[in-house]
């Protein structure tokens, strides 16, 4: 039985790469429906067998084990293995089922695109990298599978290479990728040098051995080892799950196709970093710091992420904000020791921000790729299934009971509440605030492209239609889950033992299981009523309904409300309209600095240091040496007989004075 | 009986004649390789000294393939001499600095 | 003072200053003559060592060849002696002082100890029956023997290599010039005529 399940592991990857493979290379030859047909075959198997695999795990089939290794050094083992467990299989069907979505979404979305088969190929790598990602048992591996991750969006963010946006947002997203993958190096190399093992199990059955050693970054700081582990491997989390100040990458990734923007930069990569931070909660746990630093950049990024939602006109980008900002949710319940809460709302999130990306890009379709939201209004009349379930990814996004969202939000803001940690004040307060922010601008969203009056031209208007039905069934399939998943699995997933061996919380920072206190004895569906009905009783359902009031207020009921709102606080709208001014620092300091310190190490460093003086210099002082001892070598015999006898003189001189 | 070390010591004397020779004919290389043969020589009485105070042939034997060499090297050498002569008229060793750096 | 001790300082001095008398003298062909002197006197004191067989080589070798091919070198070449004894004294003193301070520095080396009589005495003379040149084929044919047909091989080098320098060359040789073969052309050896065809009778 054993034996079987290690082949259906190895299977599902596989499948996924063997797909990406054919597509890649042979997809010329099978041509589109080829490419399409053997990519989805792949992924669907993929997601069929991940189902199959969260049924064995439930049943208490969990594996971890190595399957290959690939190198020794030193006696260090480089191995490929599994570790396959409740998170791991969660992360499996998340990650397959929403790929599926986006490959079927695919046919219909880049119907004409040239690159037909390059895309497919890409988005199958993409499905293979994030599982050797989830199902690793290493830091190594992991870490291969966050910058094969890496390499597939920048390939995809850049997927329209000819436009100059697309270059310089790949460009963007994978360096500042490298800042953050830079510090996620570091904790793994730090994890080596004092655990001596990569392997999960290994490193944290010995965190207690760890424990209370110091180390000394700076001369005359002595920080804990586990809190500059957990730093070093949350930098590489904010780069990767685009926290602040990292993010500035995350909204320039739009310039890639939509499907991507749902399935990379929602639904998955991104999440890495949240999936990366609960895979090693028995080494945060142990560092009250490193949470706090964790919670506090997770409480920036949801607050101020989500006010940069308020005034974009992009579609896409306020998808973008929003994500960002659920991200910073997530990252704040990771700090509130809230794993389980993170994860489950990382999996709702995936639904519904997926859902409202597609139905971002079925409207992108119906509008002939125009993205401003200034120029829609009035689609709910020609495209009643995507403006019902882009309704329903809201509502969920916006965290209205019963959709998915609420629950895994209110979860998150609950235990943040909880939480004692230092900040957790702050991050409540911001947490807060985001809700109403994000219900605002989500319904802003819903309002302005659906609602009102058309304000696009004739010409676009005359052809606007519903999205064919490639398109229309990956977002039904979406809106299932995300209506259903947030009550269907809120008991098992955030109250049961579902995550008991994966991830650990220590007893003193058991938010959840204060909150599970309420619910102890209950049947599913009492728990779930139960929480509605105190989530309704709770400031944020109020500040969700208050914001999709406000929205409505400014964009059906006064459409001439949000200009005059934004004449009155100018300043502060310039802020926003600029992103806090965050790229215009980074393109001032970062890259005109380095542009400038390169040119300073070009003229000086390289000009006239090494060229100037070690490389034509080494070769003057030689000339000027030579020049000195030239008169030495005069050719005549007997001046050298004369050196040699000298020569002996001196050595047996040395040698009489030494005896 | 005749000590070893008077032996050394005639070697020794005959080898500072020769780093003399060299010093003083400086120009004549004729003269020169004579200093060096007589410098082989002093280094074969030591070997044969030895090889009679230690009762140990090899030092003869050592001397051997030294006259071996010798021979060829003053042989070759004198060829060259007369080569060079041939060539430029002269043995003088002020006069042949092609090689100076 | 025995016969052994009066023959040794003999000709240790006799050899000391015919060696003097190398460096010193004028004309070359004294020198090498002075040398010969040399080589006989140590010649000589090899025998008191019971050298036989190299003291018989010395004197064949070098005396019988290697000193008359340097008489014969220096009676042919017509070298001005003159002006190849410039100098000879401004290089004296430094000369002389170099040789001294060697020659100090060997003594006091040699005369430390170790080398005395007391110290290191000799050996009691070897038997009418002994045979240095016996010996010596002993070990040189067996022990020896490689380094020795190596030591063969040398000396065939420097006759090929003695010849080859000294040989001039007559004009009357057949030997080939390979290059210039190779370089040849067509109008170098051909020669095409135009005639009138000739009534055969």
């Amino acid at each position: 039985m054993i034996d079987d399940m290690k082949l259906v592991y190895l299977a599902i990857p596989l499948v996924c790469l063997f797909a990406a493979v054919i597509a890649g290379l042979f997809g010329r030859q099978i041509g589109r429906a080829g490419a399409h047909t053997i990519t989805i075959a792949g992924v669907a198997t993929a997601c069929a067998l991940s189902v199959y695999v969260y049924f064995d795990v439930l049943a208490g089939n969990t594996f971890n084990g190595t399957v290959y290794v690939w190198g020794v050094s030193d006696n260090f083992p480089f191995e490929i293995g599994f570790l396959i467990d409740n998170l791991t299989a969660t992360m499996m069907v998340i990650v397959t089922f929403v790929s599926l979505m986006v490959h079927i979404y695919t046919i219909g979305y880049m119907h004409d695109d040239p690159g037909y088969q390059r895309f497919f190929s890409y988005i199958s790598l993409f499905t293979f990298s994030m599982l050797m990602l989830v199902m690793s048992n290493n830091f190594l591996q992991l870490f291969f599978g966050w910058e094969a991750v890496g390499l597939i969006s920048y390939l995809l963010i850049g997927f329209w290479y000819t436009r100059d946006t697309a270059i310089y947002a790949n460009m963007k997203a994978f360096l500042v990728n490298r800042v953050g993958d830079l510090g996620f190096l570091i904790g793994i190399a730090a994890i080596y040098a004092n655990f001596g093992t990569l392997d999960y199990h290994a490193v944290f059955a010995s965190v207690p051995e760890v424990l209370g050693q110091t180390i000394e970054i700076l001369p005359g700081s002595e920080w804990s080892i586990i809190t500059f582990i957990c730093i070093m491997l949350f930098i590489g989390a904010m780069g990767k799950s685009a926290q602040v100040p990292l993010h500035v990458w995350l909204p320039d990734s739009m310039e890639g196709p939509t499907p991507i923007s749902a399935l990379i930069h929602a639904a998955t990569m991104v999440t890495a970093g949240i999936f990366m931070v609960a895979r090693t909660s028995p080494l945060f746990e142990f560092s009250e710091t490193a949470l706090s630093v964790v919670m506090i950049i997770g409480a920036i990024t949801a607050f101020f992420m989500a006010l940069l939602g308020l005034v974009q006109n992009d579609i896409k980008r306020v998808v973008a904000y929003s994500t960002l900002s659920q991200l910073g949710y997530m990252t704040v319940g990771l700090g509130a020791s809230g794993y389980a809460a993170s994860i489950f709302h990382l999996g709702t999130h995936a639904f519904f921000k997926a859902l409202l990306f597609l139905a971002a890009g079925s409207v992108i379709i119906a509008m002939h790729h125009e993205q401003d939201m200034r120029k829609m209004g009035g689609l709910r009349k020609f495209m009643p299934w995507t403006y019902i379930t882009a309704v329903i990814g809201s509502l969920a996004l916006a965290g209205i009971p019963p959709f998915a969202g609420f629950f895994s939000k209110d979860l998150i803001i609950e235990s943040v509440h909880h939480s004692d940690l230092f900040g957790s004040g702050i991050a409540y307060a911001s947490v807060l605030a985001g809700v109403v922010i994000t219900a605002f601008y989500s319904f802003r969203l819903l309002f302005m492209t659906f609602h009102g009056r058309p304000r696009m031209d004739q010409h676009t208007l005359q052809h606007v239609k519903e999205s064919p039905m490639v398109v229309v069934l990956p977002l039904i399939l979406l809106a299932i889950p995300s209506m259903i998943a947030g009550a269907m699995f809120i008991e098992p997933m955030a109250f049961g033992d579902y995550f008991t061996g994966s991830i650990l919380v220590l007893p003193q920072h058991d938010v959840i299981g204060q909150i599970a206190e309420h619910y102890e004895g209950q049947s599913t569906v009492q728990v779930v009523l139960g929480f509605m009905l105190h989530g309704m009783l709770q400031p944020p359902f109020w500040l969700a309904v208050g914001g999709i009031f406000l929205a409505w207020l400014f964009y059906i009921r006064k459409p001439e409300l949000p200009g005059k709102v934004a004449a009155s606080v100018a300043p502060l709208y310039n802020v926003l309209m600029n992103k806090y001014y965050i790229d215009d620092f980074n393109q001032k300091f970062f890259a005109n600095g380095t542009v400038g310190l390169g040119r300073l190490l070009s003229k000086y460093g390289d000009t006239v240091f090494i060229d100037g003086w070690l490389v034509n210099g080494s070769a003057r002082a030689v000339g000027y040496f030579s020049k000195i001892l030239k008169p030495l070598q005069t050719g005549l015999v007997n001046q050298y007989a004369f050196a040699m006898i000298i020569g002996l003189l001196v050595l047996m001189t040395w040698f009489l004075s030494v005896n | 009986m005749i000590a070893l070390s008077d032996y050394l010591i005639l070697g020794a004397i005959l080898f500072g004649i020769s780093v003399a020779g060299i010093f003083l004919n400086r120009k004549n290389v004729i003269i020169l390789l004579m200093s060096i043969e007589l410098m082989l020589l002093a280094v074969n009485i030591n070997f044969i000294a030895f090889s009679h105070y230690l009762n140990d042939l090899a030092g003869q034997v050592f001397v051997f393939f030294i006259l071996t060499v010798a021979a060829a090297e003053s042989a070759i050498g004198l060829a060259i001499i007369i080569v060079l002569f041939r060539r430029r008229n002269t043995i003088n060793i002020q006069d042949l600095d092609s090689l100076k750096g | 003072m025995t016969f052994e001790q009066l023959a040794f300082y003999f000709l240790a001095s006799v050899a000391v200053i015919s060696a003097m008398m190398v460096i010193t003298v004028r004309n070359p062909v004294r020198a090498a003559l002075f040398l010969i002197l040399t080589f006989f006197t140590v010649a000589c004191i090899w025998m008191l060592l019971e050298a036989e067989f190299l003291a018989i080589v010395l004197v064949l070798v070098y005396v019988g060849a290697v000193m008359v091919l340097f008489l014969f070198v220096v009676m042919m070449l017509d070298v001005d002696i003159d002006q190849l004894r410039e100098g000879f004294g401004e290089y004296l003193p430094i000369g002389a002082t170099v040789a001294v301070i060697i020659l100090l520095q060997l003594v006091i080396v040699l005369s430390s100890g170790p080398f005395e009589i007391d110290q290191m005495p000799a050996p009691a003379a070897a038997s009418a029956e002994y045979g240095n040149t016996h010996q010596l084929g002993l070990l040189l044919y067996t022990y020896y023997v490689y380094p020795f047909e190596l030591a063969a091989v040398l000396l065939l080098l420097a006759i090929v290599a003695a010849i080859s320098l000294g040989l001039r060359g007559r004009v009357s040789s057949k030997k080939q010039k390979p290059d210039e073969q190779v370089r040849v052309r067509k109008k170098d050896r051909l020669r095409i005529v135009k005639m009138n065809a000739e009534k055969q009778d």
